[in-house]
């Protein structure tokens, strides 16, 4: 069996579902939308938290939390189910299908056996839609592929059963009601007043000022954990920031994208400018990975590198605090 | 980013035929959409963390070889795993899977719980027993 589903192609998995399955029935959302709805814009550094051997550092927030802010602020019903049974969970999936039904699923991607060996990583937060089912596969539309895949039932049911942090558990989900009449405006204005909200946190861990806490860290690590250490962390860094998922610059050009839009749809030229801006920044932080690269590459013991690519992220964090005081007031 | 400075260098990605789809800018200033092969500081950065990956796979065999520790560690090693994910796959406490890290316990461990082990390695009863590092 199978669904007349159509696949596009995201940047991201998360806001790709959301935006592919939304599409699927019947409203027509943009994946920058439903990234800037969803305030997807986050920075958050959780030095307890090692993933890696290297302390966690995200530029979104929860896995899940993208995709339920935008049902909330469009008036959206999400159903979302976990499983502690394996065979219950591949039971509700068939029934889906059998209606019908292209369904979300969270999955792990150490055993998707359609990426790349080098990133099959035990990272439990991606997501895809199921919209089929042969004798021997399930039909997968993956956001971040090109084309529509496939996974053997055995495959599937592992990946939905993933261990470790953020454990899917099976999880599924699918919209189950779409109001006729969706009020965009409002639900922008939500999303991007939530965005300079966690952006402008008094929270020292928390976006911007997270953004100078990892800056001044860098300074620090070279003496407190010797060079191979730091390059390891920065490397982290640059991987959560660029790696595949993040459209590039930790979001930022799919944030701009979103702000383009949003300029359209309120009529407010400011956000027009404001997503030129954004453009310029999420360019810098290209540059702090070119930077940071460099570093590793050479392996190079001086800490004068280490020093230089610390103020440009600090620069950085200036320029965001900036850029979202202007945002906080150009929607007031 | 402009839409004709999105980079299109060789990685992992491109070797597999997949590339990723960037947020970039037209000439006018507007989004739109860009596919990009790899990008050169991505790859390193990627390659730093398995060249990482590598060296400890080397390191629990060096150390499987010298009887130090239990094929177990090697194994998960091998598999990109940390204590905490093996623990959560095996169902166990994350002191018990170290605990069968030491080889006296681990020589002592049922055929069940090997079972377990070797079903998450993707590897026989038999390979996980006897293996004595490469």
């Amino acid at each position: 069996m199978e669904t007349n589903f159509t696949h596009h192609q995201s940047a991201h998995c998360e806001n790709g579902v959301a935006s592919n399955l939304l599409k699927h029935n019947g409203l027509n959302i943009s994946e920058p939308m439903v990234f800037g709805i969803g305030s997807g814009l986050f920075f958050v550094y959780l030095p307890f938290i090692k993933v890696n051997y290297a302390p966690a550092i995200s530029y979104r927030p929860m896995p899940g939390i993208i995709f339920n802010r935008l049902a909330k602020r469009l008036g959206l019903k999400i159903k979302r189910i976990k499983f502690s049974s394996e065979a219950n969970a591949a039971k509700q999936l068939d029934e889906n299908l059998k209606k019908n039904i292209p369904t979300g699923l969270q999955v792990g991607v150490y055993n998707l056996t359609y990426f790349p060996d080098e990133y099959r990583f035990h990272f439990n937060a991606h997501n895809l839609v199921v919209y089929g089912k042969t004798e021997t596969d399930y039909l997968i539309s993956d956001p971040v592929m090109e084309t529509v895949t496939t996974l053997t039932h055995q495959e599937l049911n592992k990946v939905r059963f993933a261990k470790g942090a953020f454990a899917p558990r099976g999880q599924m989900y699918y919209p189950i009601e779409i109001p006729q009449n969706i009020d965009l405006k409002s639900a922008i204005i939500k999303g991007i007043k939530n965005t300079c909200r966690d952006m402008l946190a008094p929270m020292p861990i928390i976006g911007v000022r997270g953004i100078r806490f990892v800056a001044r860290k860098i300074k620090k690590w070279p003496v407190k954990h010797g060079t191979k250490k730091t390059n390891h962390y920065l490397a982290q860094i640059v991987r959560m920031q660029e790696e595949i998922g993040t459209g590039g610059g930790g979001f930022r050009f799919i944030y701009a994208a979103f702000l383009q839009e949003a300029a359209v749809i309120l009529q407010n030229e400011k956000l027009k400018e404001l997503s030129a801006e954004m453009t310029i920044i999420g360019d810098a932080w290209r540059d702090f990975a070119v930077n940071a690269s460099r570093i590793y590459k050479n392996r190079s013991t001086q800490t004068d590198g280490y020093n230089a690519i610390s103020d440009e992220l600090l620069a950085i964090a200036d320029k965001e605090e900036m850029f979202f005081k202007k945002l906080k007031l150009a929607i007031s | 980013m402009k839409k004709e400075e999105v980079p299109q260098d060789e990685s992992n990605l491109s070797k597999s035929n997949i590339k990723e789809l960037i947020y970039a800018t037209d000439t006018n200033g507007n989004y739109t959409t860009e596919l990009s092969s790899g990008w050169e500081p991505k790859t390193i950065a990627l390659n730093n963390s398995l060249l990482e990956i590598n060296e400890r796979i080397a390191i629990a065999n060096e150390q499987v070889k010298n009887g130090e520790i239990s094929s177990i560690v090697y194994f998960m090693e091998k598999s990109r795993m940390e204590i905490n994910v093996l623990a959560s796959y095996v169902s166990k406490w994350q002191w018990q899977v170290k605990r069968h890290f030491k080889p006296q316990v681990f020589a002592k461990l049922s055929d069940k719980m090997l079972q377990k082990y070797a079903d998450v390695f993707n590897i026989s009863i038999f390979e996980l027993k006897n293996f004595k590092g490469e």
